[in-house]
């Protein structure tokens, strides 16, 4: 019973979804005394007018890139990674020891070192709670939720006793050696002595995130082990049928997932911060959620969300900056996003539905 | 009680029932008229609406025309509670009890006195034990559902509408999952029930309880109301001409076989599931190149667990050889890939959870469990074209309809669905096909399409192992049979040279001197 | 360890211990019902909100529970709207749950106090004071039995005390009457119930707002008890958890209490032996503070083994044909 044209399933419902959450954003932020409209073009102005602003956004947007697909990935196998943030974090310390202890002779060869020692240090981090749900049954949602406070300490007893030089103050390794510095957007576009996303993180990180959405398309679609990923995920019996070892499923969706969100370190710690700090995954392992559900677990649709929740996250720092609105207001729209495409996606598709299927019935008769 | 004379009103009485799910017509103009303390009969085929009939009887589902008399009162039923209130009680096809509550808890559920529960416990086991007087309706009121067997769970549903006094009773298909001699057991209690004056629907899609025990019977097909007749004034023939529609074969046509070489041969096979209870204990059964073996016996007595191993996702211990070659049981190695690499092709017994992967369209579905095969592969990736080519020309050949192999295989019909699978192993050309309820929820059409697949590959020299609950499909389709219960074989006989009696007593455990 | 530092580390873990009783007895009326909760961090951070803002603009503690409860109960009402009227994933709407606590009391807390995020500090009206029992002071003397009543037993808010009293309350809901027998049933086999004429949706919806209201009156107790005042993110993981202690417990009442005692008990050693070394070993504060999810892992991996959560948990209703 085909109830709806692909198109609207795609498209149509998380317009609305989002247009929900639009709503509902503009009410929270006429309840704190701001204009939403004032808001928002506040927000464009910031992220999207202006080169500089584009150069925060798209490097938002790489991290988002990378986490959406992480989620989406273990979503295919019908598993529920919210352990994306810890991923991250882990997947910053593999950047950071990579970039510390291996002399880079060019930042070519940083970025494969780095992408490697985070995809190897995200994946370890997801290996723990995906071999306890396959082996032992214990819920994965509740293991990654504690591994994601569990990366937090490690992190910090790492910063603190560890990695940090002696004589500095906060809590945060030493900086990376000037080969790793990866080329920003600015020294790769700009022309001799414009300032075109001048200040701007965005960096060459951006590229290989586009990369992984290439890689996530192809192997979900087009190859066996995608094939037996998304069988599992739909039916763990017919995996079982069909000779599909669920273990085995469980585990390499959750090691792919877990690299992917580790991959994010790539961007903020060898991109940005260029040493390793506390808190540079910001949330976004759980932004991915948010991204992965509005983008229907399709790299395209997850590049769109995550330029969406870039453009949020770069206007959200503006509007910190020139209003009284916290930063906070972002998580609250994540939160509505996440809440309207995920939770309550059936307020939305059961009237729809019901539209279609008049539409459809007049059609005929 | 005398016989109700005509002029009591009727028990119940549907005029006009309709219903539609979207563009889908399941009830469609429906009127019936059931007098008080009869057995009434509402036969079909799946999908013939009964079902969805009942649940608007029931408050599950409300009619978009029509009206519902009860006791001659026009009655309204927006939910159970007032189908309740009314008199009905039914007994679903799939219990609705709790499992790890005990018997007595699940009769009070819902129909409790008060906010305290001693109370209500104390009255329902005084209750139970006038009940179980008056209908031998035995029941432990202490024992957890889940230690109960079929038979027993079911009298807890009789027993819960009973509590609630009831006497309009419906029972959808209440013999799907019961051994012939607790079927009788449950015709008994029925039979007693009517005389005491309740009145009894009895939905089902077999012609010989409608022949046996209901003074009445409707016909539904497609959603309509077709016939309703005195049982006596009517033959399973002209029942089965209302329910299709058209001529019916009966029986598969086949030449007698001539069996080769021994393919699969199973020793004293066990298989102990996870909680540590043996559900198949020390099998031996061989089946010849062109022989079609048929295991007969009511579900839930190992024959799944069977066809499982022989799959490749249930481990076992014993000695399983396919020509010659012992198969692996545990481990490695005794996976479904490996089993098909054995030669072992297998249409499982449900395709919807295990044979189809519902959301996948149906080119995917065409390579599920083969997917791994070189012959799929284009490099690193899988050659997606070369298999929507083959999938297309498949559906083409095994008359898949609609042939769109781009449709997701939840938007086929179960004879459709069924045929899909099918196709996916027939192709393979394999020594042993492993068959589980061919044609469960396929309609009749479909059946004959399918068993003719199946004898052709028996007239090619294959060996066919098939399971199925339908005691009729083994009768016809296999050539030798053999009865399981309890986790054993309990006898073999060749299929021209037994009846439906002789295994229905080996399939309740009783083993005769006949052979 | 001498015998008073004993007892102050029992005396602080039982305070620690009563926002994820409270937390994880909420859990259980959901989870029973056949609805996963792991929003129940962003209630208590939500109710810890409202109480500690509440309470300080109107000087009243129970004005500071009351809109605790309300905020907690607010948000329990989205999720049975989210996972029962329209069939949610139940986990997504959590998450959801959870994110929107976080960013609305900081939002709402900055908007109305210009504090940074978090609320004035609560003075002794705004706060939940301690009750003295009857004879702590008369029964001090005796050894051992006088001080482990006067410091343990004694001087608790009324809070502690209520959820202590919860435990057996909640067993005997659960085990003894109509609505408990109700309540296990929907978690088990939702179609049961409906088939037996009781609406799924009300009894549902009935725990999802038990479990609000008592995630409420834990987070309140987190601002108003055992702080003074709501600073942002201040439950760090409490839900989560009473969330493990809830699993570890398999779902019952008494268990629930003896988890929750123990992750008070590591809390406890967390926050008193931050800094010192023991036998010349350092253990760093980052162990400690990790040590409730390590070992909730450890549990989840191991010795839960055979909890077995209600069968129809997670899965919305739908009626079948």
């Amino acid at each position: 019973m085909g109830k709806m044209p692909l198109w609207a399933d795609a498209i149509l419902v998380p317009l609305i979804s989002l247009l929900l959450a639009a709503f509902f954003s503009a009410i929270v932020i006429l309840g704190i005394g701001e204009n939403p409209i004032e808001a928002f073009n506040l927000m464009v102005d910031g992220a999207l007018k202006r080169s500089a602003g584009w150069g925060y956004t798209l490097y938002y947007t790489t991290n988002y890139i990378f986490t959406g697909l992480a989620v989406a990935v273990a979503f295919h196998a019908r598993l529920f990674n919210i352990g994306g943030e810890g991923q991250a974090m882990i997947g910053g310390v593999g950047v950071a020891l990579a970039c510390l202890y291996i002399p880079w002779p060019h930042w070519s060869l940083a970025i494969v070192g780095a992408s490697t020692a985070a995809a190897l240090f995200g994946a370890a981090w997801a290996f723990i709670p995906a071999y306890l749900q396959a082996k032992r049954g214990s819920h994965i949602v509740i293991t990654t939720i504690m591994f994601n406070y569990i990366a937090f300490s490690v992190l910090g007893y790492l910063l603190v006793e560890v990695l940090r030089p002696t004589g500095q103050m906060d809590p945060a390794s030493a900086s990376f050696p000037e080969a790793t510095h990866l080329p920003n957007f600015h020294e790769m576009f700009a022309p001799e002595g414009s300032r075109m996303f001048r200040g701007a993180p965005a960096n060459v990180t951006f590229f290989l995130s586009l990369l992984a959405c290439v890689f996530v398309w192809v192997l979900i679609w087009k190859t066996r082990l995608g094939y037996d990923i998304r069988s599992f995920g739909f039916s763990e019996t017919a995996a079982k049928y069909a000779g599909t070892s669920p273990v085995r499923i469980t585990v390499i969706a959750m090691l792919i997932s877990g690299a992917l969100a580790g991959m994010m370190s790539v961007n903020t710690t060898l991109g940005e911060s260029e040493r390793l700090i506390l808190n540079s995954t910001e949330g976004a392992g759980f932004v991915g959620i948010a991204v992965a559900l509005m983008g229907r677990n399709h790299p395209i649709g997850i590049l769109m969300a995550a330029l969406l929740f870039g453009f949020l996250a770069q206007g959200g720092a503006e509007l910190a900056l020139w209003t009284d609105i916290p930063r906070e207001l972002i998580v609250v729209i994540q939160a509505l996003v996440i809440l309207f495409t995920g939770a309550l996606d059936n307020m939305v598709r059961m009237p729809l539905e019901r539209l279609f299927l008049n539409f459809g019935r007049k059609e005929n008769a | 009680m005398a016989a109700p004379a005509a002029s009591t009103p009727l028990a119940l009485e549907l005029k006009g029932i309709s219903k539609a799910f979207g563009p889908v017509q399941a009830n469609k103009d429906i009127s019936i008229s059931v007098r008080p303390g009869t057995i009434h009969g509402i036969i079909g085929e799946n999908g013939a609406g009964k079902s969805t009939l009942m649940s608007i009887l029931y408050g599950f589902y409300k009619a978009d025309s029509g009206e519902i008399y009860i006791r001659g009162q026009k009655t309204n039923i927006p939910d159970s509670q007032a189908a309740i209130a009314a008199g009905i009680g039914m007994v679903f096809q799939h219990f609705k009890l709790v499992e790890n509550f005990t018997v007595l808890e699940n009769i009070i559920l819902g129909a409790e006195d008060g906010a305290l529960l001693r109370p209500s416990l104390a009255k329902a086991r005084k209750t139970l034990k006038t009940l179980a007087e008056e209908y031998e309706l035995n029941v432990d009121p202490d024992a957890m559902i889940e230690d109960l067997s079929v038979g027993h769970q079911q009298r807890v549903e009789i027993l819960k509408a009973l509590y609630r006094q009831a006497d309009i009773l419906i029972l959808d298909e209440p013999t799907g999952v019961l051994t012939p001699a607790e079927a009788d057991q449950l015709f008994r209690i029925l039979d007693r029930l009517r005389k005491e004056g309740k009145t009894i629907i009895l939905i089902t899609h077999k012609l010989r309880e409608i022949m046996e025990y209901t003074d009445t019977v409707s016909v539904m097909r497609r959603g309509q109301m077709t016939a309703t007749v005195q049982t006596k004034d009517t033959s399973p023939e002209g029942l089965a001409e209302l329910m299709v529609g058209r001529k019916v074969l009966l029986q598969v046509d086949k030449e007698p076989a001539k069996p080769g070489d021994e393919i699969l041969k199973i020793e004293g096979l066990r298989v102990v599931d996870e909680a540590g209870v043996e559900r198949v204990k020390g099998i031996d059964l061989t089946v010849r190149a062109g022989e079609i073996v048929g295991i007969a016996g009511v579900a839930g007595n190992g024959q799944s667990e069977l066809l499982e191993v022989l799959g490749g996702f249930q481990d076992a211990t014993g000695s399983v050889t396919v020509n010659g070659q012992e198969l692996p049981l545990s481990g490695h190695g005794a996976d479904g890939q490996a089993r098909r690499a054995a030669g072992i092709a297998h249409v499982p017994e449900d395709r919807q959870k295990e044979g189809l992967i519902m959301e996948f369209s149906a080119w995917e579905n065409s390579v599920f469990g083969y997917h791994h095969e070189p012959e799929y592969q284009n490099g690193i990736l899988m050659d997606n074209k070369g298999i929507l080519a083959k999938a297309a020309d498949q559906m083409e050949r095994f008359d898949v309809r609609p042939p769109h192999p781009h449709l997701a295989a939840k938007n086929f019909s179960g004879g459709n669905q069924q045929k899909i699978v099918v196709a996916r192993e027939i192709e393979r050309n394999p020594d042993v096909l492993l068959i589980g309820q061919p044609t469960r929820g396929v309609d009749i059409g479909a059946i004959e399409f399918i068993h003719q697949q199946i004898v052709n590959l028996r007239d090619q020299g294959k060996a066919i192992l098939l399971v199925s609950v339908e005691l009729e499909e083994v009768l016809s389709l296999a050539d030798r049979v053999a009865v399981m219960f309890d986790g054993q074989i309990m006898g073999e006989r060749n299929a021209s040279e037994t009846d439906e009696k002789e295994l229905g007593l080996l399939m309740a455990g009783v083993t005769g001197e006949t052979s | 360890m001498d015998f008073l530092t004993l007892l102050q580390v029992l005396d602080s873990s039982v305070r620690l211990a009563v926002p994820l009783l409270l937390a994880c007895l909420a859990g259980l009326y959901s989870e029973r019902a056949g609805i996963f909760d792991i929003g129940l961090e962003g209630k208590m951070l939500a109710a810890a909100f409202a109480a500690g803002a509440f309470a300080a603009v109107s000087g009243s503690v129970w004005v500071g529970l009351l809109a605790g409860i309300g905020a907690s109960m607010i948000l329990s009402l989205l999720h049975g709207v989210a996972s029962i009227t329209f069939r949610g994933n139940q986990l997504i709407s959590g998450v959801a749950i959870n994110m929107l606590a976080a960013g609305m009391t900081v939002l709402i807390a900055q908007d109305w106090f210009q504090q940074g995020g978090r609320t004035p500090s609560l003075l002794t009206e705004g706060r939940l004071n301690p009750i003295n029992l009857p004879f702590a002071d008369m029964f001090e003397s005796i050894p051992l039995f006088g001080p482990t009543y006067s410091e343990l037993v004694s001087g608790h808010s009324l809070i502690v005390y209520v959820a202590f009293a919860f435990v057996p309350l909640t067993w005997w809901i659960l085990y003894r009457t109509r609505f408990g027998l109700r309540l296990r049933a929907v978690g088990e086999n939702p179609a049961s119930v409906d088939t037996a004429g009781v609406s799924v949706i009300r009894l549902r919806f009935t725990a999802v707002l038990i479990c609000g209201a008592l995630c409420g009156v834990a987070g309140a107790y987190l601002a108003t008890g055992l702080q003074a005042g709501f600073i942002k993110d201040m439950t760090a993981g409490r839900g989560f958890i009473a969330l493990a202690a809830l699993i570890f417990a398999k779902w019952r009442p008494w268990y629930a209490l003896w988890a929750c005692l123990l992750f008070g008990l590591l809390q406890a050693l967390a926050v008193r032996f931050q800094s010192i070394e023991l036998a010349g070993i350092v253990i760093p504060v980052q162990l400690m503070e990790a040590l409730p999810f390590i070992l909730t892992v450890v549990i989840l991996a191991g010795f839960v083994g055979r909890a077995i959560p209600p069968r129809a948990g997670g899965e919305p209703y739908v009626k079948e044909r």
